[in-house]
């Protein structure tokens, strides 16, 4: 099976003088589902950050979607980025924007035709079960919504991968089982690789999945 | 009415240097005009008891542009009639020659006095009469009219451009979060900061039409032509084909300048 991710001797840091992930090596295969969790601080959040660019590894090698990271050009990381769906606990919506123009985001950077795009979004929002919201703003929404908004969002240009980090932290628990189906459903129907960011596993996923927890800055596999 | 808000900033600031780019052009161009005005009606008087001609006064400086002689006999006619013919022509023999210089553009005191000090190294040159005083002093309050506008429209762009980096930095926390978002789903920056553009763009040409619409109603008004004509400008001080163009095409550079500057001062959070 392909790669999707490689790490060989990854180490983090947002500082340079303290490491928050400590020469790890790994390989995540390509539509495979993973979940990566850790006490609060462990540093989860940031090595799921150096899976879509935002920080950049202090030594080792990162590969995502066959693009080394360490020392990648803008231009490089943008394409990489157009190929990522991400979902973050906090949503990140544009609140000036329809939930429509959010859905359609991804769709109109990778330079999809107007039609196209609006046909994707019409589809996405009767997925996430927002079609009636149509025409409303994110802070029309509750969390839940919002956060099957970014659900959409992170589907709408058919992504590679789904990185999602604690999408489920502020939600209750029927919002929180939506997105768990929504995002095995990417992966069991779309081959899509996810990996989630979470405190807490959920108990009825019904799908194969890996788990890596992290410790003292330390991955290891759980098996 | 928040979007409204940080238009009107933008707008003002716009509108304010529009303004004093505005007033400067049409201070000077009506210094200008002022100043062609004194250059045609002024000369200078050079007396001589050598002939001299043209080429040889010309020689001595580039500011001349004309020699013209004037002509001795209407005056002496006019000095008394009762004057035998004999007598006058003797008279006639014994005055010096005068020529009349028109220069290429009004002097300044220091080049009259280097003029007159070129001139009287012709042999022959008895006087040189300037006239300079009767036209100074109108002229220097002009002068000193167009060096106050100068610093004040220097003042308005400096504190308009204080304004405009303190509505660079509102901007920027206003767009920060919209262009973070765009960057993590691949957007270049051209496109995450389209926005930014389109906004400094619209306030750039309603800043541009706002000091227009001023200009022509200034432009208009009869006040403003009766005191232009009291000093004798009478020209097109106003001139809207040539200005336009300038002032929207500074109100478009200087905002795209601000929209770059927050495209490119944008950090990603990580």
């Amino acid at each position: 099976m392909d790669k999707v991710i490689v790490a060989q001797g990854l180490s983090l840091a947002y500082e340079k003088s303290e490491m928050i992930i400590k020469d790890a090596s790994f390989a995540i295969e390509s539509g495979s589902f993973v979940f990566i969790t850790g006490a609060s601080g462990s540093g989860k959040s940031t090595l799921l950050k150096s899976f879509y660019g935002a920080l950049s590894p202090v030594s080792g090698s990162l590969i995502v979607g066959g693009v080394e990271l360490k020392g990648v050009s803008r231009s490089k990381l943008n394409l990489l980025r157009r190929h990522i769906g991400i979902v973050f606990q906090d949503y990140k919506l544009v609140n000036e924007w329809t939930i429509e123009k959010n859905v359609s985001l991804p769709l109109v950077i990778n330079g999809y035709e107007k039609s196209v795009t609006e046909n994707q979004v019409d589809t996405l929002l009767k997925h996430v079960r927002l079609k009636h919201q149509t025409g409303k703003y994110p802070l029309e929404l509750s969390g839940g919504e919002q956060q099957r908004v970014a659900m959409a969002r992170a589907l709408a240009h058919n992504p590679i991968m789904i990185l999602a980090d604690e999408p489920t932290g502020n939600l209750d628990d029927y919002s929180a089982q939506l997105i768990w189906n929504l995002l095995a459903g990417a992966n069991e129907q779309l081959n899509t690789t996810v990996v989630v960011v979470t405190h807490r596993i959920p108990q009825s996923l019904g799908i194969d999945y890996r788990h890596f927890h992290i410790e003292y800055g330390n991955i290891h596999e759980v098996n | 009415m928040k979007s409204i808000k940080n238009h009107i900033s933008l707008v003002l600031a716009l509108t304010s240097i529009l303004f004093a780019i505005q007033t400067l052009i049409v201070t000077h161009r009506a210094l200008e005009a002022y100043e062609k005005n004194l250059k045609t009606n002024y000369s200078i008087v050079v007396v001589s008891d050598k002939v001299l001609n043209e080429k040889t006064l010309k020689s001595k400086s580039s500011l001349i542009e004309s020699v013209e002689d004037i002509e001795v006999d209407d005056a002496i006619k006019r000095i008394d009639s009762s004057i035998s013919k004999n007598n006058l022509e003797l008279l006639k023999l014994s005055l010096p020659d005068f020529y009349k210089l028109t220069l290429s553009k009004y002097p300044t005191p220091s080049e009259i006095k280097q003029l007159k000090k070129q001139l009287k190294t012709l042999s022959g040159v008895k006087k040189i009469e300037d006239f300079k005083t009767s036209y100074d002093t109108s002229y220097k309050l002009l002068t000193l009219f167009g060096t106050v506008v100068t610093v004040f429209s220097v003042v308005v762009f400096v504190i308009t451009s204080l304004l405009i980096l303190k509505e660079l930095r509102i901007w920027q926390y206003i767009h920060k979060d919209r262009m973070n978002i765009m960057g993590l789903f691949g957007a270049p920056k051209w496109l995450s900061s389209a926005v930014l553009f389109r906004l400094a763009i619209i306030d750039a040409v309603i800043s541009s039409f706002l000091v227009f619409i001023a200009y022509a109603f200034i432009k208009n008004s009869d006040w403003l032509g009766e005191k232009l004509s009291t000093v004798g400008i009478d020209i097109e001080i106003f001139d809207f084909v040539n200005d336009f163009p300038i002032l929207f095409v500074a109100a478009v550079l200087l905002s795209i300048l601000l929209a770059t500057a927050i495209a490119f001062s944008h950090k990603e959070e990580v």
